[in-house]
């Protein structure tokens, strides 16, 4: 256990001391918060239910950053080490390799986490300064929040299997963000097939984020999308750490 | 310490290396020879547990490299060829990192950290980023890490290449020094840093190993005990020349002039040494005399020998 904290620590250490971790966190920033102006004008100007909450993140200011982050993040873990050589003193160091997986892929989601933390205080001073509750309940902030977690837990563990499949952080990130884009877009196929009627709805709801990240902004907690996800990303950690063993044991 | 059995690793069709044996003693420094691509640096990966070998096994203080590897790792200290670090820590944090990594106790750190800087003359860059720290320093950096954890073997693959002259004497006293407390192997181009060094020397080409000796055995191996030279200002050269023929224990006799002096080549017998006739028979004629000696035969020709034999 002491051993995977040292390598998480250094992780987390590595993934800001570069300066893609700066402007990734920049970037992120003036996005969520432009998205956020939207929400608060869109709110202005309407008399609906909608709140803060749902409208902050059922926009395409929130998907498009969101995506977008995730092979910037998780480009660097594997590709960057095996590239500089040092993986070599790595792993002839008494580590095992599942230590190592497991620890850049919660350095990567640690930076994530960070990531969101500025744009979590939006809502709380929302609050503050308008008198008027951000998500109408608590649930629908927590489930957004849950989604947000989730779905990134999802990708950061994509985004660290591309990573281990190549030495070229550029391909790592190219590949990361194909599969997510895919996975997305695969997502919204019933909006594509309006004819498809309740059975394909019904199929897709089972691997689409923004049908997830709808109800749960809601506060509509649905266990399927959080077992989903959780599962899918044990699964391709999986995958990652038997790709990592395997580039060890085949050259 | 070490125990290799019929070790090999294949390329894809390039066999890196052919089913290697050698045992390596506790307390030893046993030096690894060859020219670029024989298969010191693929077998050294294989010992440190970094590339698994095709077949064969090979054994570090009791524990098998490929099974146990966890336990063999534990108990060896590995500096890369190309000294890989990450660049963007500071040298005294890159060390407590790895010194965690290696499983040294937290009351022991900053102890252990403060030898190795000691000990590898690092103590005036700890604060350092690795990144700007010239190769000399980095290449310290790495031994310093290969050694943090006390480990019983040391692998050091390349130690003093890229060094300058003086930070190679540094080096090579600092592995001197560990000699009391570590067993090492170490791989070197450099053939004198093999004689000053090392206990044993295993030279390997193409794979295989070509010799296991000490440097001083390995010398005695090539047979000829080397030329002998005679710097002598004598009358008549080619006299002279013939007189020495036919002296006991010479061979040949080769000249050349160096002002009034003439200096003789003469290459032995085998297994003799006939300097002592040749200052009789030079005292005899009262040649004057400025030097008679023998050069030895360097592990340069030894290595010479036996890597090129092979190809010709």
């Amino acid at each position: 256990m002491r051993r995977f904290f040292t390598l998480f620590g250094r992780e987390v250490a590595g993934s800001f001391h570069q300066p893609m971790a700066w402007i990734v966190l920049c970037f992120f920033l003036v996005i969520t918060g432009f998205n956020f102006h939207a929400g608060v004008t869109l709110l202005n100007g309407s008399s609906g239910s909608t709140t803060m909450v749902e409208a902050f993140f059922n926009t395409v200011y929130f998907w498009f950053p969101f995506l977008l982050v995730f092979p910037m993040i998780t480009m660097r873990v594997f590709a960057e080490e095996v590239k500089m050589g040092t993986i070599e003193m790595l792993m002839t160091a008494p580590v095992r390799d599942i230590e190592v997986v497991l620890a850049k892929y919660f350095g990567a989601l640690f930076f994530y986490i960070v990531l969101w933390l500025p744009s979590a205080l939006y809502f709380v001073v929302f609050q503050m300064v308008t008198d008027v509750s951000a998500g109408g309940a608590a649930g629908s902030y927590l489930g957004a929040c849950a989604m947000v977690v989730l779905l990134g837990m999802f990708y950061c563990s994509v985004g660290c299997l591309a990573s281990a499949l190549t030495d070229n952080q550029i391909v790592a990130a190219v590949m990361a963000f194909a599969a997510i884009l895919f996975m997305f877009f695969l997502g919204l196929i019933s909006l594509l097939l309006p004819g498809g009627g309740a059975f394909v709805r019904e199929i897709v709801y089972f691997f689409s984020p923004v049908q997830h990240m709808m109800d749960f902004s809601r506060g509509l907690i649905d266990t399927r999308p959080i077992a989903f996800y959780l599962s899918a990303t044990a699964l391709v950690l999986f995958a990652t750490y038997q790709v990592f063993q395997h580039r060890r044991w085949k050259s | 310490m070490i125990k290799v059995e019929q070790l090999s690793k294949r390329y894809g069709s390039t066999l890196a290396v052919d089913s290697i044996d050698f045992e390596v003693k506790k307390g030893e420094i046993v030096g690894f020879l060859g020219p670029n691509g024989a298969g010191k640096s693929t077998t050294m990966k294989m010992l440190a547990g970094y590339l698994p070998p095709t077949s064969g096994r090979a054994e570090v203080a009791g524990f098998d490299v490929f099974r146990e590897s966890l336990q063999a790792r534990e108990r060896i200290g590995y500096l890369p060829e190309n000294v890989p670090l990450y660049p963007d820590m500071r040298v005294r944090e890159f060390l407590r990192y790895r010194a965690a990594l290696k499983g040294v106790p937290g009351r022991r750190m900053n102890e252990r950290v403060a030898d190795v800087l000691d000990l590898c003359g690092l103590v005036e860059v700890e604060k350092k980023v690795i990144g700007r720290l010239s190769k000399g320093f980095r290449q310290r950096v790495g031994l310093a890490d290969a050694m943090i954890h006390e480990p019983d073997l040391l692998i050091l693959d390349e130690p003093t290449i890229g060094l300058d002259p003086n930070q190679i004497r540094q080096v090579r006293d600092l592995i001197r020094n560990l000699k009391r407390h570590h067993t090492i192997l170490l791989s070197t181009h450099i053939l004198p840093e093999v004689e000053m060094l090392c206990s044993r020397v295993i030279i390997i080409n193409k794979g295989k190993i070509e010799a296991l000796d000490t440097p001083q055995n390995l010398r005695a191996k090539l047979g000829a005990s080397g030329h002998i030279m005679l710097d002598s200002k004598v009358p008549d050269v080619r006299a002279a020349c013939a007189e020495l023929r036919k002296l006991a224990g010479v061979e040949s006799v080769s000249t050349r002039a160096d002002g009034a002096w003439t200096i003789f080549t003469i290459r032995a017998v085998l297994g003799e040494d006939p300097r002592e006739v040749l200052f009789a028979h030079a005292a005899a004629r009262s040649w004057p005399t400025r030097e008679l000696s023998r050069s030895a035969v360097s592990l340069e020709q030894v290595f010479a020998e036996i890597t090129h034999a092979e190809e010709a």
